[in-house]
């Protein structure tokens, strides 16, 4: 499914969420990333690709790999990048998002990256901006999360190459997370064989039925014969605390550990978008195991928001 | 148009790089025609030599204009180029604005002690103040068409195009 040469002409205007990518959107996307891998192998990390671009870093929410890899991501391609601290900036004193949006404009950004707790806030500023200024969501509420949801699926293509083969497993808290969601819609777009959302009935988004997906409460079942486990992070901050029993509960009915580990296909990749709460939705042995590829996801992540930039200052087609 | 085969003006390439190798030279190729020349010279050149590859897609400054173009083979340059003499290898010479990339690309590698260009076709409508070292053959051809080094079935042949 790789290119073998592409002129690579895909223009992104916003990066909302990823059911707007057609299949073949998302494939320039990676080949775009994989070419762009060999630059953080280098001794100088860095291509003047986006001299003079201004990227601004607008997180409502906390993050730390989000916010420090689109940063990293921008700097190697040589772009200005801000990160607005939002409570210490003017927020705090009342002042609207879109004036302040409208004051980083005039400032001279290009491109916006924004997370914040309340969906379709990005959407709200992609709305809001003047053509030739661009939005990327880093994640919004239980909504979206695309750009997570692309380096997850990159990070599977680097393994295992052709979608149509793959069985690939969810595990979590599928209701509350904006990545599993992205995983899904990026997954289905790319043809997966079978797409299963594994975790507690209480933690299932309703409308689940209407995604193409297999829904299993047994972790036991769910794993059988998968090629990838994707685990997701139990979500405290976004639940009340009645919807899991406790910490030591949920690990012992869906935390992946070494003999769960063994119900999956034997080369099956296992991957976590991170933060990892260690003993909670995974045991350290499997996160730091031979089948982990949670640290190259992080690494194919600043590739796939390089591309994701660069193709927003591409030429319009 | 005729052009002459590829291999005639390789040749000649060839010829003239001998007499320009030393200890401290290096080969670079500029995809894909260049990285095509750099494996037919490899034939050839007995002395062990460094050969790399630079694609300076993302140092071009048409970002905005052409958009972003990626090649099969990306730049690799797995030698310290510093103090060494380095001998670009391109398909055809045209504006001058790849070699100028290359160029600020390879200075991101390492302050080497010299670069020279050699081509095969030299187009002469140079944009910048930058032209080959040598090239095998001078040509005046109209603007719209594009020429490429290519290889077909193990033949190389140019192929010659029109540009919208």
């Amino acid at each position: 499914m790789k290119n073998q040469k592409i002129s690579n002409s895909l223009k992104i205007d916003h990066l909302i969420s990823t059911d707007d990518l057609s299949r073949e959107s998302i494939i320039k996307i990676f080949d775009t990333a994989e070419s762009f891998i060999e630059i953080g192998q280098r001794d100088i990390k860095k291509v003047p690709l986006l001299r003079g671009k201004t990227i601004c870093n607008l997180f409502f929410e906390n993050s730390t790999r989000t916010r420090t890899t689109f940063e990293i991501a921008a700097k190697r391609l040589s772009a200005d990048v801000i990160n607005i601290d939002i409570p210490t900036s003017s927020q705090s004193k009342g002042e609207s998002i879109f004036d302040m949006v409208d004051n980083l404009i005039a400032m001279g950004t290009d491109i916006f990256v924004i997370r914040h707790s309340e969906s379709g806030i990005p959407k709200k500023i992609a709305n809001h901006v003047g053509a030739g200024i661009h939005v990327i969501n880093g994640g919004d509420g239980s909504n979206a999360h695309p750009t997570q949801g692309l380096l997850d699926a990159f990070t599977i293509r680097k393994y295992k190459k052709d979608f149509s083969d793959l069985k690939i497993a969810i595990v979590g808290d599928i209701q509350h997370s904006r990545v599993a969601k992205s995983e899904i819609s990026v997954l289905s777009t790319l043809g997966a064989k079978e797409i299963r959302v594994i975790g507690p009935e209480s933690l299932m988004p309703k409308n689940i039925n209407k995604l193409k997906v297999n829904v299993f409460n047994k972790i036991e079942n769910g794993l059988k014969d998968v090629d990838v486990i994707m685990m997701l992070r139990i979500q405290k901050e976004r639940m009340n605390n009645d919807t899991i029993p406790s910490e030591s509960q949920y690990f012992k009915s869906f935390g992946l550990n070494q003999e769960r580990l063994q119900i999956a296909k034997k080369n099956a990749l296992v991957l976590h978008p991170g933060p990892i709460n260690r003993g909670v939705e995974i045991e350290s042995e499997v996160a730091d195991g031979k089948q982990s590829v949670i640290l190259n996801q992080v690494k194919f992540g600043i590739a796939i928001r390089m591309a994701v930039m660069t193709m927003m200052v591409n030429k319009k087609t | 148009m005729n052009l002459p085969k590829p291999n005639v003006l390789i040749n000649k390439v060839f010829k003239k790089i001998i007499s320009e190798i030393d200890n401290e030279t290096c080969l670079i190729g500029i995809p894909s025609g260049g990285g095509i020349i750099i494996n037919e010279l490899k034939k050839k050149i007995k002395e062990p030599l460094n050969y790399g590859l630079i694609d300076g897609s993302f140092y071009r400054d048409d970002l905005e204009i052409s958009g972003i173009k990626l090649k099969e083979k990306t730049t690799s340059i797995n030698f310290n180029i510093a103090q060494k003499k380095i001998i670009l290898i391109d398909d055809v010479f045209y504006t001058g604005r790849t070699i100028r990339a290359a160029i600020n690309e390879i200075f991101d590698y390492g302050r080497p002690k010299e670069i020279q260009l050699f081509v095969l076709i030299n187009r002469k409508n140079n944009e910048l103040p930058i032209q080959p070292t040598f090239s095998a053959i001078e040509v005046d051809v109209p603007e719209n068409i594009f020429i490429s080094l290519v290889k077909e079935k193990n033949n190389l042949i140019f192929n010659t195009s029109k540009v919208k």
